[in-house]
């Protein structure tokens, strides 16, 4: 039995994660909480956000995410290829910065628009 | 003449902005200081804004662009780069720009939504020298995430509110070493959920009970010493220890920004340190409203839209209208044992529909515990709630057949061990 606390959304459960019961959830309130609970002991995955450079934008930098979850041990290769990263204004929220960041599927995308 | 004048373009400004528009108003002023509109959230990179109001995972800056794009299908008008130095009783604001000057603008009605700021070294008597790299988490958050400066390799964070704990993974994830986050209170001051997600999975130390006594560098910050603090907050002699560090981050508390409100003479509440508030959000002064941090501090942007949506909403009632509610009866919300504060403070019957969310803080951690409303003694209705720390506000919903009910003038709310 695993005591995690939930962080999909703010409210935080207390889980309880069976392993040896198929991993079973206990404490969750919704159902987010019962496939995060089996994944975190699994497979944990976060999303990851920051900054690249942009060039002729009205800020030097844009913020960046991950369009999906990214498997938690990569997170320091993903934030090396993004600091190596420019673009140049205009962009637009959702744009595709870096297309499948490290063969994920998973794609860095613009979260502000910015010209 | 505007109908509206909305101070402050940040998530507060704006939903209320919008929805004063969806309920008729028509001309509909927003007053901002920065360059561009969204607040703080601009500056907000990270992700979990949204579940509730959107009910999806935004980042700060999508969430704030969501708000900006509505703006661009109605007649709202904005002005940028511009500070209200001084509102008045009769509804005209005092606004100083670069572009236009001094100008004096008269409006129906007055939202205020000037957020909040964060407390400085000053307002916690930080002892020790007073050496460069020693930053609130928010002007750190800014000049990482927007300006693209870093501000140094060996962090410490004092405080363990949401900003502090967010700044600490921001920094491990460009290149510099958190090496301790420190709270004097034996919980934690932020959400549990980046407790887990920021220190956690960095690895970063959460020294709970535990403060500075001192900090040494003469240009730039050296080392700060971190010692062990008793139950009445004083730090345990022979407990302390030295942290060799480039740069403090403060994350000590946030408070409402309310220079405009006092000097117009809105009654303020000494516990949220904001304005005092009926049910729709209106202050002492019929006609002008308050929402967002400069009424309380928030935890989740998602309540500070949704309860400027209700402000944004009354506002253009009383445009309409131009009924001076305030004058009839209201009943008073008591903070009762375990409250450290609630809010609307006061509530006039009539202008409730079919309940009112009350939100409160606990003054306490409680693992199991029954929320009451209480008059003088008599429960009238409670509410069983997991859980709950000072760092979370929560809300009980009171009902208008509760308050049909009796004839009551005052209600206390109170928590208890269940």
């Amino acid at each position: 039995m695993a005591e995690i606390i939930c962080i999909v959304c703010p409210v935080g459960c207390h889980l309880t994660v069976d392993e040896e019961n198929d991993y079973k959830v206990t404490g969750n309130q919704c159902n987010k909480g019962a496939i995060y609970g089996k994944q975190e002991l699994q497979n944990p995955v976060r999303t990851v956000t920051s900054t690249i450079k942009i060039k002729a934008g009205s800020h030097p930098r844009l913020p960046v995410k991950t369009s999906d979850t990214i498997p938690k041990g990569k997170i320091t290769d993903i934030m090396t290829l993004i600091n190596q990263t420019e673009v140049t204004a205009p962009v637009s929220v959702g744009d595709v910065i870096i297309p499948n960041i490290l063969d994920t599927g998973v794609d860095i995308v613009a979260t502000r628009s910015m010209s | 003449m505007y109908d509206l004048i909305v101070v402050g373009g940040g998530p507060a400004g704006l939903a209320a902005a919008l929805s004063a528009y969806e309920n008729g108003c028509e001309k509909i002023l927003i007053v901002e200081r920065d360059l561009e509109l969204g607040g703080i959230l601009n500056q907000c990179i990270h992700n979990g804004f949204g579940l509730h109001y959107f009910k999806e995972e935004l980042t700060g800056p999508e969430y704030a662009e969501r708000f900006i794009d509505q703006l661009k299908n109605t007649s709202i008008e904005v002005m940028l780069d511009t500070i209200v130095l001084e509102i008045t009783e009769d509804k005209q604001v005092h606004t100083m720009s670069k572009e236009n000057g001094y100008q004096l603008l008269q409006s129906k009605a007055i939202v205020l939504a000037m957020g909040c700021r964060e407390r400085t070294r000053g307002a916690i008597q930080m002892p020790g020298s007073r050496p460069a790299g020693i930053l609130t988490a928010g002007a750190a958050q800014r000049y990482v995430n927007i300006e693209g400066y870093m501000v140094g390799k060996k962090v410490v964070i004092l405080g363990s509110g949401d900003i502090g704990l967010i700044m600490a993974r921001r920094m491990v994830l460009e290149g510099a070493e958190v090496l301790a986050c420190i709270e004097l209170m034996p919980y934690s001051g932020g959400l549990t959920r980046n407790i887990v997600q920021c220190l956690d999975d960095f690895n970063i130390p959460l020294y709970l009970s535990h403060t500075i006594t001192d900090v040494t560098g003469k240009d730039r910050l050296e080392s700060i010493t971190m010692a062990k603090v008793d139950d009445k907050r004083k730090p345990i002699p022979g407990t302390e220890q030295v942290i060799d560090c480039d740069t403090l981050l403060l994350s000590v508390g946030l408070i409402p920004e309310n220079e405009l409100s006092r000097n117009v003479g809105i009654q303020m509440d000494q516990q949220t340190r904001g304005a005092m508030v009926y049910e729709n959000m209106e202050t002492s002064i019929s006609g002008i409203f308050a929402c967002g941090n400069v009424l309380h501090v928030h935890d989740l942007v998602d309540y500070v839209s949704a309860e400027s949506s209700l402000a944004g909403k009354a506002a253009a009632e009383y445009v309409q209208q131009q009924n001076n509610i305030a004058e009839k009866d209201f009943l008073t919300i008591n903070n009762g044992q375990g409250i450290s504060y609630i809010l609307p403070q006061k509530i006039r019957k009539e202008n409730v529909d079919k309940k009112v969310d009350l939100y409160y803080r606990v003054n306490q951690v409680y693992d199991t515990c029954i929320v009451s409303i209480q008059h003088q003694g008599e429960e009238l209705a409670k509410f069983k709630r997991k859980n709950l720390a000072p760092g979370e506000m929560e809300t009980i919903p009171l009902r208008k057949k509760l308050l049909d009910k009796v004839d009551i003038k005052e209600l206390d709310i109170v928590v208890r061990e269940a």
